[in-house]
């Protein structure tokens, strides 16, 4: 279904192309459909859409294959960036995307984002960092804060037994082959509207050949932290950006230029 | 250790010295490789390394992964876009490939992978062994599948298989493993390569390339309902009754009078062979079968064996594997007996000869037909 304007009004909002008319099955106030929809804006802008293959994860973003318009396919947990490897290796041409939570990039996958990184990769990361494992139901993950309550952390992370979260966008920037590196936030407009530029950056990158892109997204999942949506925003700005900057962590020269 | 510079550049049909790995690297390359992704082990490695050059050369995608986990899973990547994909290791980075190896199966995907098996279990050795019979054509991962299993027993074959192999596995969207034990690949012997096709451009109607001017396509091993899952596992278990009903393979010698069977694939096959011709010069009448597929099993020419023929004898390079697969394809009808080498140790013909002549001796005693 085509959204059109009443009579003499001009259609300023729609369901981006690069979006699938279909529901998704995220929580109400979950980020995970923000952070899909400025995909999807930034896969039409730059005119992407036909020539991406999205390689979904494993966790709550599981069927954002089915969520995209574009061909897609659905790696075990924590592989889609070597996935995404195979698929960029032999279709050069494509733009290749991988979309990541924090379980499925920080702990399972580590060894596969920091080499896929590290060998420059021609393929654009989305890592979505809400701090637990949301489709399992709540546990910790490698991002939870020092004492965040989580379904097995239930006294808050105690940093002496699970030691310190891990600041992913910091590490990966130390490696050559990682060309644009960020972290940026989705708990407020202004955010979200940074969050969107960066993608578009990061897609350009891989499109002018210049390495590996990521952009980290502060995300909420108000269901397994136990609180509202708008708590959940708040929460976001008032524990996790202190712990994880909003900042630019790699930005090599020839980014600057595009 | 160097790349064989002679493969490759000596594009002639003659036959020529070759050690299985390289073989088998060459092979792959000739028949349309499109892109290999691996990780070094011995005794595979010469694969790997022949391959770094070979493609690069011929600007195909090569590519050493960081793990076993990375390799596979960059093949079912490369094989999600409809390219031609091969990865090859031994025994423990096998263990480590079966999670995508499940992925794959899930998906529907053709690939060839080669598991040149080294003693086991654990880090175990590096010499030639038979240990992953049941890993490789019972759990090559987790759910319920089983890949086409092909097994060579010389270079030539090794060779022959490889092309084989990527024709099945395009042919029924299936997975095929080429079973190799150390010795086929590291030995050397002359052999004839196939010659060079070039690489297949045209995409399967599944394969992800961008969905331009079409609907999108999703490579996913997800069915969420068990009526879906289960329709989906009925249509793997349909597709393996096609396999076994079409592609069954197998050598056979002196089959049509014998009184004891023999039965080994691989290297054993081939030493059992030696031994058979031993025993038949010492006037017993003992015939051999070589399985080539060890999945789907030769089980429809075993059970036909077993009709007229008095006993088996298994021969294996494990405790006694691919044994159970001979008792059921007998059904009772003979005894089974096995003769096996463990920890790496390729049985001599003589020691092949002894375990046969003892089987013969039992069953001519205690079971005449
Ligand atoms: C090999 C394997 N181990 C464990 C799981 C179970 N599992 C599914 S999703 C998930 C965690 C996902 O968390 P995250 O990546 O943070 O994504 P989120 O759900 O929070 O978006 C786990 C552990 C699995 N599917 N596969
Ligand atoms: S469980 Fe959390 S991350 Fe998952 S959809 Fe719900 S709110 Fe979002």
């Amino acid at each position: 279904m085509t959204i059109q304007a009443p009579e003499g009004m001009e259609l300023i909002y729609s369901r981006p192309e690069s979006l699938a008319e279909m529901h998704t099955h995220y929580c109400p106030g979950c980020t995970h459909g923000i952070a899909h929809r400025l995909l999807g804006e930034a896969l039409d802008e730059l005119g992407m859409r036909e020539r991406t293959i999205l390689v979904a994860p494993v966790g709550c973003s599981v069927f954002a294959y089915n969520y995209f318009d574009t061909d897609a396919c659905e790696a075990a947990h924590g592989r889609a960036p070597a996935m995404a490897t195979g698929v960029k290796r032999t279709r050069p041409d494509n733009i290749v995307v991988t979309y990541q939570g924090d379980g499925d990039l920080a702990a399972i996958g580590t060894a596969e984002i920091i080499h896929a990184a590290a060998r420059g990769e021609q393929i654009t990361t989305i890592f979505i960092n809400n701090a637990i494992y949301g489709m399992t139901g709540g546990q910790m993950a490698p991002t939870t804060l020092p004492g965040q309550k989580t379904r097995s952390s239930p006294d808050g992370r105690d940093v002496e037994i699970a030691g310190f979260p891990i600041r992913m966008s910091e590490v990966l920037a130390t490696l050559p082959g990682a060309a644009y590196i960020v972290r940026r936030s989705m708990h407020d407009v202004k955010n979200i509207r940074k969050a969107k530029k960066a993608i578009i950056t990061a897609l350009k990158v891989q499109e002018a050949g210049l390495g590996f892109s990521m952009v980290e997204l502060l995300s909420s999942c108000p269901t397994n932290w136990g609180i509202q949506p708008n708590e959940a925003l708040q929460w976001i700005e008032e524990h996790m950006v202190p712990y994880y900057p909003l900042e630019d962590y790699k930005v090599i020269e020839a980014v600057k230029n595009l | 250790m160097p790349v064989d510079k002679d493969v490759g550049v000596n594009d002639t049909m003659a036959k020529q010295m070759l050690k299985g790995n390289i073989a088998i690297a060459e092979a792959a390359l000739r028949a349309g490789l499109e892109a290999y992704f691996g990780y070094p082990i011995t005794p595979q490695t010469e694969l790997l390394e022949h391959l770094s050059k070979r493609m690069v050369d011929e600007g195909r995608v090569f590519l050493q992964a960081e793990s076993e986990v990375a390799a596979i899973n960059m093949v079912y990547g490369a094989a999600s876009t409809g390219a031609r994909v091969m990865t090859s290791s031994s025994s423990p980075g096998i263990s480590l490939m079966q999670e995508g190896m499940s992925y794959i199966a899930g998906s529907e995907l053709p690939v060839v992978i080669v598991d040149v098996m080294r003693g086991g279990p654990g880090l175990g050795n590096i010499l030639p062994a038979q240990g992953d019979y049941f890993q490789v054509t019972r759990s090559a991962g987790h759910g319920d599948f089983h890949p086409i299993v092909l097994a060579p027993a010389s270079v030539q074959e090794a060779i022959d298989f490889t092309v084989l192999a990527f024709d099945l596995a395009e042919k029924y969207r299936h997975m095929v493993i080429i079973a190799a034990d150390g010795q086929i690949g590291q030995m050397m012997e002359p052999a004839e390569l196939p010659e060079m096709k070039p690489i297949n451009k045209v995409r399967p109607d599944w394969a992800l390339t961008g969905a331009n001017g079409r609907g999108k396509r999703i490579i996913t091993s997800i069915y969420l309902s068990g009526e879906e899952m289960e329709t989906f596992n009925q249509k793997i278990q349909d597709r393996l009754v096609e396999i076994k009903l079409n592609e069954q393979r197998w050598a056979e010698l002196y089959t049509d009078d014998c009184v004891l069977l023999v039965i080994g694939y691989g290297t054993a096959g081939r030493i059992a062979r030696s031994a058979v011709e031993a025993a038949r010069e010492k006037g017993l009448k003992v015939g051999l079968l070589r399985p080539q597929t060890l999945y789907p099993f030769p089980d429809d020419r075993i059970s036909e064996l077993a009709d007229y023929t008095e006993g088996c004898l298994v021969v294996e390079m494990n405790a006694g594997q691919m044994v159970d697969d001979v008792r059921l394809a007998v059904g009772g009808q003979i005894p089974v007996s096995f003769y096996g080498r463990m920890g790496g140790i390729v049985p001599l013909p003589d020691e092949i000869l002894e375990a046969i002549e003892d089987t013969y001796e039992k069953l001519t005693i205690h079971t005449p037909k």
